[in-house]
């Protein structure tokens, strides 16, 4: 178990535990993030980071363990109690997802109408506040399938910003792009970081991750394999794993 | 058939292949029909029969096709639902209708189902007969259940080929299901099925036709009576025919306009 963190965490996973059929995803996982913080998730693919990181919105349901935010557990069969958590948690996708049908800036305004109940006005404002936030002012009137992948992206994380979560939760959000393209979505959740955004990221990117994070979880097999600051968890492992995965990557 | 570059037709056909030839056929023959029309009193007294009809193809279809859409969308929601049950019914439903001759359909709403739903009103204290069910609705409601078994299947299959990642989106901002549904996956079904349910709505108004065998007057049973007192088959089966081919016709251009605007942007 990860030492008790001096703050209330804003997120946190107990015990998680998942299986698909026979492969044991999540073993017993717990994870708390606290506010303001930026936890990178890394590890090798098939580690169940990806798995992790949907169980704390429940995209996946886990088969035993708990997801609490701040300290009240939530309930996934509870639609009311479901929708109320992933208003506060935010997720941005490998793919992006935007909606194809709506205009970006409508794919922003359509949730925080729905979800926030704003006016139909007050939510284009913040839709086109959130695009010119992530520096896409001049995207606003275009289709998502007329933006590059980059772009997609961004507009993608103002989508997430639009509902104000809590929390945001990046599911690789580079990797669909090619390296040119890391870039400017890179920076942009510097930026959110730098604004003390709470925020879990999934990634391969080691060197975001040590140069962003507070609290790097270094995964493998369905278990937290080490917890800490970049310094201790990818400069100084304790594990040979974990030495060998970051090893690996530095190399590489 | 299939071209070296593997597409069905060539990328970037001569102007002179790219002409509508068949619309200009059609429409030739259409000036020639028109003229006849215009020239012949025969042929104008068939036309003005016809058009006494065209009312009641229009309405019938008018009013079965959104009640067959309605009913395919509620059944597309029992196909893909994770209620067993609702599962089941709704594959009970779409089974049986899209297992049955339309025409046998017709009959069997006509003839069985109305009555009995008369006899079972009335033992709930109504007092019908069943002529009081026009023979118009029994024929609607018919073509909207026979219908409503393939834009079941139409809308099933539009609402399962949408990517998993956008119900996943809508649901991780927070939307309720039915948000999700309304707001995201059913527009996006609705673009994706177009041209299948333009395809529908032409079978439909074709299949209106079948109104005739209950005595309903729409176009067809105006060109059976017309015949059957003048013995004029040519005449009235060749504007009959093209009455129902400038019907389709219209469908067919307003549902590809439909498609053109939504095609710009398609995922």
């Amino acid at each position: 178990m990860p030492p008790e963190p001096a703050t209330t965490p804003v997120l946190e996973a107990r015990g998680l535990t998942k299986r698909f059929d026979t492969l044991v995803a999540l073993d017993a996982v717990s994870i708390a993030v606290a506010p303001g913080t930026v936890t990178a998730i890394l590890g090798p693919s098939g580690s169940g980071k990806s798995t992790l990181l949907r169980c704390l919105n429940f995209l996946v349901v886990p088969d035993a363990g708990e997801v609490l935010f701040e300290r009240a557990q939530i309930n996934p069969r509870d639609d009311a109690a479901l929708n109320a958590h992933r208003a506060r948690v935010g997720m941005v996708f490998q793919q992006f997802n935007l909606f194809p049908h709506l205009l970006v800036w409508e794919n922003i305004a359509l949730a925080a109408r729905l979800v926030r109940h704003l006016s139909a006005d007050a939510a284009r404002k913040r839709a086109l506040a959130l695009l010119d936030r992530v520096g896409l002012a001049d995207k606003a009137d275009a289709h998502p399938t007329q933006l590059s992948g980059g772009q997609q992206q961004r507009a993608a994380i103002a989508r997430a910003l639009a509902v104000e979560p809590a929390v945001l939760l990046f599911d690789e959000p580079t990797s669909a792009l090619d390296p040119e393209l890391t870039g400017e979505v890179l920076a942009v959740m510097r930026q959110l970081a730098s604004e003390h955004t709470t925020m879990v990221v999934v990634t391969h990117d080691v060197e975001f991750a040590r140069q962003a994070a507070t609290q790097v979880v270094f995964m493998d097999a369905g278990r937290v394999i080490e917890t800490g600051s970049p310094a201790q968890v990818i400069d100084a492992p304790v594990t040979e794993r974990a030495r060998r995965f970051f090893s690996l990557k530095s190399a590489g | 058939m299939i071209g070296p570059d593997g597409a069905l037709a060539p990328e970037r056909p001569s102007l002179l292949a790219r002409a509508p030839w068949w619309l200009l056929v059609l429409a030739l023959a259409a000036v020639l029909i028109g003229w006849r029309v215009v020239t012949d009193a025969l042929w104008r007294d068939i036309a003005s029969r016809l058009l006494d009809g065209l009312g009641l193809t229009l309405l019938v279809t008018a009013i079965a096709f959104p009640l067959a859409l309605g009913i395919g969308l509620f059944s597309a929601l029992g196909l893909v639902s994770r209620n067993p049950l609702l599962r089941q019914l709704a594959t009970l439903y779409v089974q049986v209708v899209r297992g049955l001759p339309v025409l046998v359909q017709i009959f069997i709403v006509a003839f069985v189902l109305v009555p009995l739903g008369v006899e079972a009103a009335n033992a709930l204290g109504a007092q019908l007969s069943a002529q009081d069910v026009p023979m118009v609705a029994r024929v609607i409601a018919a073509l909207a259940f026979a219908y409503g078994a393939f834009e079941a299947e139409t809308l099933r299959g539009g609402l399962t080929s949408l990517p998993r990642g956008q119900a996943e989106a809508a649901r991780a901002l927070g939307l309720s299901r039915w948000q999700t549904l309304q707001h995201i996956l059913l527009p996006q079904t609705f673009r994706r099925v177009l041209p299948t349910l333009g395809n529908d709505l032409i079978c439909l108004l074709k299949d209106s036709a079948l109104v005739s065998v209950l005595g309903v007057r729409d176009i067809t049973q105006e060109a059976r009576l017309y015949q059957s007192a003048t013995f004029r088959y040519t005449e009235s089966l060749v504007l009959l025919a093209f009455f129902y081919l400038a019907l389709t016709l219209l469908v067919a251009l307003g549902v590809r306009a439909l498609e053109n605007r939504y095609r710009r942007h398609a995922a």
